[in-house]
């Protein structure tokens, strides 16, 4: 008998537009000791079915339809009080932000001891006891004196642990995962990744991994569902699934997945459509005639420097005080040097916290760097002694951040936000050609000229990030600075995007600094690679050799930390199709 | 710790060190003391006589540190009208304020943080909706007005309580203050004035704590909390509701401030004998030693309380303690 039985379940939200069905008929059954994945793309109602399993959907969210059978009972007509008498001690739940998952105002200890007093008729001081051993079996140090800290105390992957440590101290037999590792570095992700299987497999615990990484799925799991728009479209043992997917949508998505075994010169989009409708095609930019082309300047070949980096060095106080011997600082970045050749897409890889994205703001120009000069061709843009940078060389670099949801004012029109830079650059003789460029670029990016009347809330993480493009492509750009530009978003299109970056390189003949913690990602996109560690940049070469000879032990780890999804050729899944 | 404290003293001396300044120039903005102390005829000897002995020929730093020492030792100077020591005078009325205040801000916090509770966690309750219809007037109406209501009610129509005065008092600490507290009479006093001056500060509390609360229900953590099978009331009294503390402290800090600084109007209403309505006189009988110190005082009230609220952020709040807030949290 399976532990947990989703009978042709279904969930609605009422909203003031009608009825999403968010989940829309799923079957799926989880062993005692068996790991399922749920995957899928956001949206697809993945978190949903996870929300509730354990009796947590939030209004307006409701059961529609079908059954949620555990252990032999049915769970999904249950009363709150009993529906709580199973949440934590039958089946635990495990967050995304392990940043976010724990009250800050109470200690690691007494939120696990609360936890362990509610199941239980355990005295505090017994449950105490328990909850350093079960720290010290996630593999936290020193935990008598740690149950005494307060969560900020702890690092993301620790954090983590201790949000393991109290979905499973009421030993419960099935474990909900969602997004358990998303918000976490590659090395600390393979941490709690292997801790989360290993604790499963010792407890016979079963377990729902919810997450829209391959990676995550095969490396963990045991079956696995792949979700679209509240389906599962197809299910099965993990391996098979990845190796030969069935259904189209499965193609399609892992597909999109970066490769990390090879260069490809576009990412294959296997656009899966339900309407099967085919994938528009995009004009390509004439230089010589459009818009964009006309440049003070034209965009010379060869292998020159179009920006070179002198010993960065970015220091930032982290104790003030009036007496110079008590100040204490930290050290971002530390004494970096490259250079960057036109046309080329140089790369910066390596952890949260290692100061890429220090080195792109230095870059850009919104810090100084403390020690060191960025220098654009042949002018020195940044640093203690810069000539105060020149408009026209700020405007020729252009940046392009992580968050497409904080990056656009919310209360700006798409078009005045892509035509700001257009007209304080006065590069429009007018504002109506101004708004005809403005229509022009929105097109270019895939989003249509009709985009200008309306607001960011109107568009999805991608079609922001479409935007930010387009707005970053607004004052004839020679160099962009694509800071994560796709780490908030599916795979899918993530594929879409750097797909357009591609093309657009291409055609304007734009110089990249591509900056990500995605090893794969790094591989399509980059000619050459840097890797940063606390700081300072341990190797340099062509991202040939970075991934097939990696010199420095540092890139070897990462490189062995790496989830691999080896997709096989898309050709042969055709024939399979066929 | 002693490094955040010591900062925020230092910040406290400075604004009382500008408070201070602003005060002593209120003697020479406001007209000649002398020509307000003497009569029509007074010859010129006479006041010049006068000018030398209250210190007026002086360089302005040798009387403004005069001025500031005195103030130090609680010495402000004689009330023009009252012709009393001015430290005299906001002694007596100390108390009648103190104890108004403080009741109508333990009212508040005692109504207005189960309310805000209440009314958070059942958004779309039927009482919770009611509740927040009441307090959207309790927020509009004017003090004054509450006040006179209040008194037409149960003075008035139902004679049950006094509308006027602090009714017997007793003296304690040695007759360094009196108080209102331990006579039937004075409990009886304190109900309606300090129900006017706790309306308006509840419902603000109360949609403070709402709004919080809101908040913080959305959170991870709570998820969580709730995911892990904990009680109901554990989830919202020992998880939720200390989260919403920091923002709730900090007005309550402030509306302690306000409340002593600006219970003028209820105290004219009620004919209470605070330092509001010695503050009224003085304005009108342009009582400038009176004017000066009071506004001190009420400046030394704000820093004070600022500064412990300061201090709750750190009992609350071990981020603080720790100077987690500069990045150094360690694996």
């Amino acid at each position: 008998m399976s532990l947990l039985d989703l009978r042709n379940l279904r969930i609605d939200f009422d909203t003031r537009r009608g009825t999403v069905e968010a989940v829309r008929g799923i079957d799926l059954s989880i062993a005692r000791g068996e790991i399922v994945g749920i995957v899928g793309e956001s949206g697809a109602g993945k978190s949903t079915i996870g929300n509730a399993v354990i009796g947590l959907l939030e209004p307006p969210g409701r059961i529609a339809g079908g059954e949620v059978w555990f252990d032999g009972q049915r769970i999904d007509t249950l009363s709150e009080a009993a529906m709580r008498r199973i949440r934590g001690r039958r089946i635990g739940m495990i967050f995304q932000d392990p940043m976010t998952s724990l009250n800050p105002l109470l200690t690691i200890g007494d939120q696990i001891a609360e936890t362990i007093c509610q199941h239980s008729d355990t005295s505090r001081a017994e449950a105490l006891r328990q909850a350093v051993a079960l720290l010290a079996e996630v593999g936290i140090p020193n935990p008598e004196q740690r149950m005494n800290e307060y969560p900020h105390q702890f690092s993301g992957g620790m954090r983590q642990r201790v949000v393991i440590t109290l979905a499973l101290c009421a030993n419960p037999d099935l474990v909900i995962c969602d997004e358990p590792t998303t918000a976490l570095d590659v090395s600390v992700q393979a941490q709690i990744l292997s801790l989360l299987r290993r604790l499963c497999r010792e407890r016979n615990v079963g377990a729902i991994f919810i997450t829209h990484d391959m990676g995550v799925i095969s490396e963990v799991t045991d079956r696995v569902a792949v979700m679209h728009h509240g389906l599962i479209v197809e299910t099965g043992d993990t391996q098979t699934v990845l190796a030969h997917p069935r259904h189209a949508y499965s193609q399609s998505l892992l597909s999109a997945v970066p490769r990390a075994d090879a260069r490809l010169a576009r990412f294959p989009q296997l656009d899966y459509r339900e309407d099967g409708a085919p994938p528009e095609e995009r004009q390509v930019i004439d230089l010589s005639t459009h818009w964009l082309g006309r440049r003070g300047k034209a965009v010379q070949g060869g292998d020159q420097t179009l920006l070179e980096a002198r010993n960065l060095t970015m220091r930032f106080v982290s104790h003030r005080s009036i007496i110079p011997a008590w100040r204490r600082d930290f050290t971002a970045v530390d004494d970096l040097s490259f250079d960057i050749k036109r046309g080329e897409t140089f790369g910066l890889v390596g952890e949260s916290g290692s100061g890429k994205s220090t080195v792109a703001r230095m870059i850009a120009g919104l810090y100084t760097p403390s020690v060191g000069q960025v220098v654009y061709d042949g002018q020195v843009i940044g640093g203690t002694d810069a000539q105060p940078m020149a408009a026209k060389v700020r405007q020729q670099i252009q940046m392009i951040f992580q968050d497409p949801f904080s990056s656009l004012n919310r209360r700006m029109r798409v078009g005045d936000i892509v035509a700001e830079p257009i007209l304080h650059h006065g590069l429009a003789a007018s504002r109506s050609e101004a708004q005809s460029v403005v229509a022009d670029l929105l097109d270019h990016v895939g989003l249509g000229a009709d985009a200008a009347h309306k607001y960011p809330h109107a568009f999805s993480g991608g079609q922001r990030q479409r935007i930010s493009i387009a707005r970053a492509l607004a004052t004839r750009p020679q160099f962009l600075i694509c800071d994560e530009p796709t780490s908030a978003l599916d795979v899918s299109i993530q594929a879409q995007i750097l797909n357009l970056l591609k093309d657009l390189q291409a055609e304007l003949g734009l110089t990249l600094l591509f900056i990500s913690h995605d090893l794969p990602v790094i591989r399509q996109m980059c000619d050459r690679v840097g890797v940063m560690k606390s700081g300072k940049l341990v190797e340099l070469a062509a991202a040939e050799d970075i991934f097939e000879a990696p010199k420095h032990p540092y890139t070897t780890e990462l490189l062995s930390l790496m989830p691999r999804v080896t997709a096989p050729d898309a050709s042969e899944w055709a024939a399979v199709k066929g | 710790m002693i490094r955040y404290i010591s900062g925020r003293l230092a910040q406290s001396f400075i604004v009382m060190f500008v408070v201070a300044a602003v005060a002593f120039a209120l003697f020479d903005f406001v007209g000649d003391p002398v020509r307000q102390m003497v009569t029509e005829d007074a010859s010129q000897a006479e006041i010049e006589r006068l000018r030398e002995m209250m210190g007026l020929n002086d360089s302005v730093a040798v009387q403004f540190w005069r001025y500031v020492s005195g103030a130090v030792q609680g010495d402000f100077g004689v009330s023009y009208f009252h012709k009393r020591p001015v430290g005299v005078l906001l002694q007596e009325r100390m108390p009648a304020t103190f104890e108004l205040a403080g009741t109508s801000v333990l009212l508040s916090i005692l109504l207005g943080i189960p309310l805000g509770v209440y009314t958070g966690l059942h958004r779309n309750g039927r009482i919770a909706r009611g509740l927040m219809a009441v307090s959207l007037v309790g927020i509009s109406i004017p003090t004054f007005l509450i006040g006179i209501m209040l008194i037409y009610l149960f003075s008035v129509v139902l004679g049950w309580l006094p509308s006027f005065g602090r009714g017997e008092t007793t003296e304690v600490f040695g007759g360094a203050w009196t108080t209102g507290f331990l006579t039937t009479s004075g409990l009886r006093a304190l109900i309606l004035p300090s129900i006017t001056l706790a309306l308006f500060q509840t419902t603000m509390v109360m949609r403070l704590v709402r709004a919080e609360m809101l908040d913080v229900m959305r959170t991870d953590y709570i998820k969580f909390a709730r995911a892990r099978g904990l009680r109901d009331r554990v989830v919202h009294f020992r998880h939720a509701l200390k989260n919403t503390l920091m923002p709730v402290v900090t007005v309550i800090g402030l509306q302690l401030g306000a409340v002593i600084a600006f219970a003028i109007i209820t105290e004219s209403v009620f004919q209470w004998p605070g330092m509001g309505r010695l503050f009224l006189q003085a304005i009108q009988q342009v009582d400038i030693p009176v004017m000066s110190a009071y506004l001190i005082m009420i400046a030394f009230f704000f820093v004070v309380i600022n500064l412990i609220t300061d201090l709750t952020y750190y009992a609350i709040d071990p981020r603080l303690r720790s100077g987690a807030l500069k990045g150094n949290a360690h694996a």
